[in-house]
């Protein structure tokens, strides 16, 4: 977090340096300007509404600019005060550089066109349908003071953690008691026994010892027919767990290996809702889901560069921010300068779903054609953490599948003849994917 | 009747005694298996030093090591791209439209990739010109994955950097500048618009440059002709599609005669259609596989050739020639000219004869037929080599007048005849030679420099295979090595800093498409200028325009199909010579053609007949099918390709006649494993002596030899390819035709791998149908393509109807049934679909040894059957034979001996893919099953290689995978370097160790378009659904499709009445359908 207030400081330091090379003769000048936009920006402040402003920022602003820091665009916290105070630039000056960037450059503004130039030369996109007063709003909003978010992610974790220990002592408490409780009984009998035996003793019963006969292992193993079924009793039950155990090999249900980067499936598809065919896109048209390439991790990652989401003692905001910075190293992105190096380093994912190289499947067919959701095959994936192997990827999974499931056939020019005629050959209304040929052979080895 | 003619496929069954044939038609093999001579010598085994027990403890230590080692799932490692490009899907295949033109082939291609690698050449349906994908064009994607490729520059054996090879050549060429010494650029025939601009820039930068093109096979002989008569330096194009009567004269039209390509429009008319079909009269020394598929095949020597195709000049055009030819050979010349007249501009004659005279003869014979098959409008520019260049170029070098000698495309130290000169001249220590190659070949292994080029699917290029049809190369693919492509080197060493692609670019802008979109063009990969003869490149400066006027054409009346001038016994008279205007000549070449002067067809006729045979033997060089001219020679897939004749795989060898062989007492016998064993003999040609075995050929004339280019290279090899003998230092003066033969047996044997001899037929004979188009038209379809019948209830049915089934029929009326249609008349045997198959499914080479074991890997074999006319009841042939005079008939019966002149027909076969399939019933565990779609399915992973299914099926189609030949260095072909596993195709598994194999009738690429339409929500129109090899098949002998889509054109062909299935007695129902083959046997 103490990285942007840095490059801030930076800033402005620049900034002032710049302002005092210039001539005296302006220096009157920006005084009296400097006043009248105090003035003004007073005025602003009183007028917007920073609540307003907010939501206006995170529809238009927020892809390319954020408050504290350098992205596609320029930090913007207090943006109207520091171009009045260092630039001496009023209000009109950004309503007009809000609603058409590039006429403000072609014009021929030298600050418009430094800072075109400063950020590689991509005009701001114009925004002509804000009122001036979404603008103050948006402004306000700017002018806001920055909250210290850290200190309370820390409290909330420490709440949290707080609650989660006072559970675990409840139940220790309780299982204490109860072993406490279950001591003292088994005393009690052993004393009641004891007790007993002295009053046997004392009045002169016998009590009876063990019958001397023959054993009971003496008596199992004379009993050959005993011994017979036994025998193929365990006989049958290691068959049976062998053959469990054999029919396991290769099958990898469960397989959560470590990556290179912590990727969670839970933040991105679960939390945040992202589609899982945004990023696995080739699933609508080709064999393979296909791993998304780092081109696909920094459209939003150029611009989501911390984590601000709900974290855990194992998990914590660091944690994540570290492995975001794992994939700009990959992706070759320099965060501070907002520029690739061109020296990427490709990440080599472990792995999980490993169809044998004989068995041929299709991720299109069943994405696109059937419009399986991805979760029939892969799982909960939105509430996963780490991703793990949920199907155990078996022939007999998928010929079951086959079975159970009905062909979509729906608004599909392919479909319907051979469906209307197999329909009735089968007598059915709907036919399953097994009825429409998807259990031969050559279906999927070849 | 068709059925009476036997069918034998190799000599060995004409010998009625031969005890090999008994054997094999009750064994599986010739001699007993020696099993006894190893478990019956106790003492071996108890000298052994296992025991029984340790035996059982390696046995339980292996099993039980491997099945722990089974445990453990192996990590596999995924790696996105870091920035995906746009036009890649991973799973989705791209294609992009490119041109091979490597000096031997030219063809218009797709180029298929997967995740940016090319994995299979398929035909680019865009390109008219000439040119479609043959065997070697399939295979040469295999060439990029060459393991021993050159991988950078070197100077001798030491790596250098582009910057020091280019410093050093453009120091010693500004050094040439006026020195006197020539700068010599020695290269292939690119036949590019843009390379001749270029070097003629290079030329202009610096003076003393000379353009010497050179093909390895020349067609010098027929360009000169041309050159002589129409002014341009190029080649006839030839329209089979447009001819009815093709007579051709040593000239493998279907080969690589003349740059090839002629199969696709030769297979139009040879199907029969209304009663009409072509008919194709053959005069060879050879079996080529254009007289293989002739309809009447002359075998006569290369001398009698030239007196036949005098006096065939002289019989259509007029004249009398001298000449001597036996009496039956020259009744054939009667009857082809005959017909040729008969058939007046539907007519067209052909010549491979490397010989001015010849060549000049039959472009008379063309323009007094006015055939329609013959176009100079736009002729082809694929060959421009120039055989004198090349000798002045040698002896140049020799005497020491070449400074620099630069490269390109060629391999002259092992294809030029006098290759020793050719090094001589290199070892000057003032020449410095670079060579651009792929390999460090014979040549380019001692060049100063070897430049190290890219393979044409990494290159840039154009291409103008015929005049005004113009072709682009790009390239599919990142270079995989250090590579730097000839036309890119000589911009830098001209001082221009553009690319050859921007160049290419500009000129195509400014002279080619002229207005039009270059990115059209090279999304189609060919553009055709404006129909107009010789606008085509109007404005170009790559080639001078020539412009040729024939004038003087009003003397020549065509009345009733006679010449009428050719009364007047001379020919065409010297003052009707057709004259030409040459406004300039091509600047690509030397000036050294002026000197030759142009015979008139008279003069040349009369020349031709004068010929006189020299020896007793005479050697025609020929170039394989599958090897060309030996540039492709490193690839596995092309080495493995069987001859379409001798059926022969690994090899190459001399072809003679069995009257020859007992001559001089040469011999082919078959082995135990049924593999096939000659004599060797010593063949001594104009003084230069070759140990080669030989092989008996069915058809070879008397008195003549034959044998092929492309094999016998060492340099830039593996071993296994090292195979053959180089035909090309008996290529004396580059004439393919060499008279001063002798040859001696001499001791020893040669061990040759053939397909397809090791079994005989087993009295299968009817496997392939053929008939006369004469019963064809008048007879129903009973005498030509009789279905069997059986008796059933005493009655005879036919075994296709449902009494005669042991089987209950499996509904298929719903959804689609795929059907292969194979026409025996369309199919010339080229092979591509072999490749093709190859490529698609991921068959992998076995090697020579293999081979021999008949263990190929072939999904799919075209079978080649010879049948000798004797039994060919009806035969018109043998009417006339009969009719003739009494003195002939011993010497034409002598021609048409049963191994003498066969007749030959080819019939590919891959699995069937039977309805009732007798491999199916007999697999224990169910590993092969059947489908809907009428695909016989072959599960690889539940297979456990008991075999059965491979003796049960009668087509013997299924193929056993003795070894893992992807991961077992004894197999070191493409699979076994992870080079040549990128060609794989992702879709295809690839087979391991004791697993059955077969075609699946491309059930991915099936699979594949049913997902397309499904995805797209759409029906599926017929055409889309392919296999690779009958999208291979340029002839169009193959169509697949659906027999329930009723408006199919394969459901059309299942009706025709010369359908019918292998062996259809069996009852199997098959799903590969076949059309009789019909000859035009109809004499004028």
């Amino acid at each position: 977090m103490k990285k942007p207030y840095q490059s801030l400081e930076v800033n402005s330091t620049n900034n002032m340096k710049q302002v005092i090379h210039r001539k005296l003769s302006a220096t009157i000048f920006r005084l009296s300007l400097v006043i009248l936009l105090t003035f003004s920006m007073t005025l602003s402040a009183q007028e917007g509404d920073p609540a307003k402003g907010k939501s206006l920022f995170n529809a238009n602003c927020a892809a390319c600019h954020k408050l504290d820091k350098k992205m596609t665009g320029p930090a913007l916290r207090n943006v109207e005060q520091r171009l009045s105070d260092d630039e001496g630039l009023d209000r009109d000056w950004l309503s007009a550089w809000i609603r058409n960037s590039s006429g403000v450059i072609k014009s021929g503004d030298a600050y418009a066109n430094k800072i075109y130039n400063e950020f590689g030369g991509a005009a701001m996109t114009a925004f002509p349908q804000l009122s001036d007063e979404d603008i103050s709003n948006i402004l306000a909003y700017t002018a806001e003071e920055a909250k210290a978010p850290a200190a309370a992610a820390t409290t909330q974790v420490g709440a949290t953690q707080a609650s989660g220990s006072g559970d675990s002592v409840s139940n220790k408490l309780i299982l204490g008691a109860l072993a406490v409780l279950f001591a003292l009984l088994a005393f009690a009998l052993i004393l009641v026994n004891k007790t007993l035996r002295k009053f046997a003793e004392a009045k002169g019963v016998d009590i009876e010892t063990e019958d001397k006969s023959v054993p009971l292992w003496k008596a199992f193993a004379q009993n050959q027919f005993l011994v017979l079924v036994t025998v193929i009793f365990f006989l049958l039950a290691s068959a049976y767990f062998v053959y469990g155990y054999l029919s396991q090999v290769g099958v990898d249900q469960g397989y959560q290996p470590v990556q290179p980067i912590h990727f969670s499936h839970k933040i991105h598809a679960g939390d945040n809702g992202i589609d899982c065919k945004y990023c696995h896109s080739s699933a609508r048209v080709s064999k393979t889901s296909g791993i998304p390439s780092l081109n696909v991790c920094m459209n939003c990652h150029k611009s989501v560069y911390e984590y601000t989401g709900e974290t855990t003692a194992e998990y914590t905001k660091e944690f994540y921010d570290g492995e975001i910075q794992k994939l700009y190293a990959a992706a070759g992105w320099n965060d501070a300068d907002q520029k690739y190096s061109g020296t990427p380093q490709p990440v080599k994912w472990v792995r999980i779903h490993n169809l044998p190289d004989f068995a041929y499947f299709n991720h299109s067919q069943h994405v696109t054609v059937a419009g399986l959701e991805c979760q029939t095959c892969h799982g909960p994936v939105e509430e996963m953490e780490i991703v793990s192997q949920h199907a155990p990827l078996t022939m007999g999974w998928c010929i079951n599948c086959h079975r159970e499931t009905n062909v979509k056939v729906k608004d599909n020019a392919y479909y319907t003849k051979i469906h209307e005629e197999l329909s009735k050959k089968y007598g059915v209304e709907q036919l399953t994917a097994a009825q429409m040929g998807g259990l031969e052979c050559g279906k999927c080895h070849y | 009747m068709s059925s009476n003619k036997k069918y034998w496929k190799s000599v060995e069954e004409l010998n009625e005694n031969s005890s090999i044939v008994e054997t094999l038609k009750q064994n599986e093999f010739v001699e007993e298996i020696p099993t006894d001579e190893f478990l019956g010598d106790k003492d071996t085994l108890e000298s052994s030093s296992t025991t029984r027990r340790d035996f059982l403890k390696y046995v339980g230590f292996s099993t039980a090591a491997a099945s722990l080692a089974a445990c453990e799932g192996p990590v596999i490692k995924s790696i996105p791209y870091v920035v995906q490009p746009e036009e890649i899907i991973p799973g989705v295949a791209n294609y992009y439209a490119t041109t091979i033109a490597n000096g031997f082939d030219f063809a218009s291609v797709l180029v298929k990739t997967r995740e940016g690698r090319p994995i299979k050449i398929e035909n680019n349906s865009m390109a008219v010109a000439n040119g479609s994908a043959n065997a070697r064009v399939n295979a040469s994607v295999l060439g990029l994955y060459d393991s021993l490729r050159v991988q950078g520059p070197m100077r001798g054996q030491e790596a250098i950097s582009w910057t020091e090879l280019d410093n050093a050549v453009m120091q010693k060429l500004e050094a040439l500048k006026g020195s006197g010494k020539d700068i010599v650029l020695l290269t292939q025939t690119f036949a590019s618009p843009s390379t001749s601009k270029l070097i003629s820039e290079f030329k202009e930068k610096y003076g003393n440059v000379r353009h010497v093109v050179y093909d390895a096979v020349s067609e010098s002989a027929a360009l000169d002709a041309y050159q002589a008569k129409y002014g341009e330096r190029a080649l006839a194009n030839y329209d089979f599609s447009k001819a009815m009567t093709i007579v051709s004269v040593g000239a493998d039209f279907l080969g690589d005669w003349q740059g090839g390509g002629f199969d696709s429009g030769y297979a139009k008319n040879k199907v029969p259609n209304h009663g009409k079909m072509s008919r194709h009269i053959q005069f060879e020394s050879n079996m080529s596989l254009t007289g293989a598929n002739a309809d009447k095949r002359v075998p006569l020597t290369p001398t009698q050739q030239k007196i036949a195709l005098a006096k065939l000049y002289s019989y259509v055009v007029g004249g009398s020639v001298s000449g001597d030819l036996p009496e039956a050979l020259d009744k054939a010349v009667r009857q082809a000219a005959s017909q040729l007249k008969k058939a007046g501009s539907n007519g067209v004659v052909v010549t491979g004869l490397q010989d001015v005279n010849a060549q000049t003869v039959v472009l008379e014979i063309n323009e007094a037929l006015k055939a329609k098959a013959f176009d100079i409008t736009s002729p082809i520019q694929t060959r421009q080599g120039n055989d004198k260049a090349v000798n002045a170029l040698v002896a140049d070098m020799k005497a020491g007048k070449v400074g620099a000698l630069i490269m390109s495309g060629v391999n002259p130290l092992y294809t030029l005849p006098n290759a020793s000169d050719f090094a001589e001249g290199l070892k000057n220590e003032n020449l410095t030679s670079v060579c651009f190659s792929m390999k460090a070949d014979e040549t380019a292994s001692v060049a100063t420099y070897i430049a190290a080029a890219p393979h044409y699917l990494e290159s840039w290029g154009d291409v103008e295979m015929k005049k005004g049809h113009f072709a682009l190369t790009q390239p599919t693919i990142r270079p995989l090595f250090d590579t730097k492509q000839f036309q890119d080197a000589l911009l830098k060493w001209t001082g221009k800093e553009e690319s050859f692609h921007d160049y290419i670019k500009q000129n195509w802008k400014t002279s080619i498409v002229s207005g039009g979109s270059f990115n059209k063009a090279l999304h189609d990969g060919v553009f055709v200028a404006g129909s107009s003869f010789g606008g085509a490149n109007a404005g170009s400066s790559t080639t001078t325009e020539i412009t040729s006027k024939l004038n003087d054409k009003k003397d020549r009346t065509w009345v009733g199909g006679i010449i009428h001038d050719a009364a007047v016994g001379v020919g065409i008279k010297e003052e009707d010579k057709d004259s030409y205007t040459t406004t300039s000549t091509t600047t690509s070449n030397v000036g050294t053609l002026s000197g030759v002067s142009t015979p008139s067809g008279g003069d040349a006729a009369r020349a031709l007949a004068a010929s006189a045979k020299t020896s007793e033997l005479e050697l025609t060089l020929y170039t394989k099918t599958g090897m060309g001219d030996g540039q492709q020679a490193n690839n596995p897939w092309l080495q493995e390709f069987p001859d379409p004749i001798t059926r022969t795989t690994w090899d190459n060898y001399l072809t003679m006649s069995a009257q020859d062989a007992k001559k001089f007492g040469v011999k082919n016998w078959h082995v135990a494993t049924g593999g096939l064993n000659s004599s060797l003999v010593e063949l001594t040609v104009n003084g230069i002596t070759e140990v080669v075995p030989v092989i008996i050929q069915p058809g070879q004339a008397v008195g003549s030899l034959g044998m092929s280019f492309g094999f016998g290279r060492k340099n830039g090899l593996k071993e296994e390819m090292q195979t053959g003998k180089n035909a090309f230092p008996f290529y004396q003066n580059f004439n393919t035709v060499q008279s001063n033969v002798s040859l001696k047996v001499i001791p020893g044997e040669h061990e040759f791998a053939c397909v397809q001899l090791h079994n005989t037929l087993m009295g299968r004979g009817d496997i392939i149908k053929e008939t006369t188009l004469e019963i064809f038209n008048t007879k129903d379809k009973s005498h030509f393509n009789a279905i069997p019948v059986v008796s059933y209830n005493h009655e005879e049915i036919p075994v296709t109807s449902k009494d005669a089934d042991l089987w209950d029929e499996f509904d298929r009326s719903i959804g689609h049934h795929f059907n292969l249609s194979i026409d025996l008349n369309a199919c010339t045997g080229c092979g591509a679909c072999v490749i093709a198959c190859h490529a698609e499914n991921n068959v992998p080479v076995v090697g020579k040894e293999e081979i021999r074991r008949s263990r190929d890997m072939h999904w799919l074999r075209i079978d080649r059957y010879y049948s000798s006319e004797e039994s060919f009841a009806g035969d018109n042939e043998k009417k006339d034979n009969i009719s003739g005079l009494s003195s002939s008939l011993s010497e034409f019966g002598e021609l048409e001996q049963a191994s003498d002149n066969p007749q030959v027909a080819f019939q590919p076969v891959m699995c069937q893919h039977c309805n009732h399939a007798p491999c199916e019933t007999v697999c224990p565990v169910a590993a092969t099953s059947h489908g809907r779609q009428g695909q016989n399915h072959m599960a690889y992973n539940r297979c456990v290689g008991t075999r059965y299914c491979a003796n049960n099926c009668p087509y013997k189609v299924r193929r056993f995978n003795w070894f893992l030949y992807n991961g077992n260095d004894e197999f070191d072909y493409h699979m076994n370097d992870d080079l040549g596993r990128m060609v794989l195709n992702p879709d295809v598994v690839v087979r391991s160790r004791g697993v059955m194999e077969k075609c699946s009738m491309c059930i991915q690429m099936t699979q594949k378009t049913i997902l397309d339409a499904k995805r797209d929500g759409r029906e599926i129109k017929d055409g889309e659904f392919q296999t690779a090899c009958s999208a291979a098949c340029s002839s169009g002998a193959m169509v697949f499709g659906d027999i329930n889509d009723k408006d199919s054109k394969v459901a059309e062909l299942l009706e025709d009445k010369r359908m019918y299935h292998l062996l259809e007695h069996v009852g199997t129902k098959p799903n590969v359908q076949y059309h009789t083959k019909v000859r035009n046997t109809t004499e004028a």
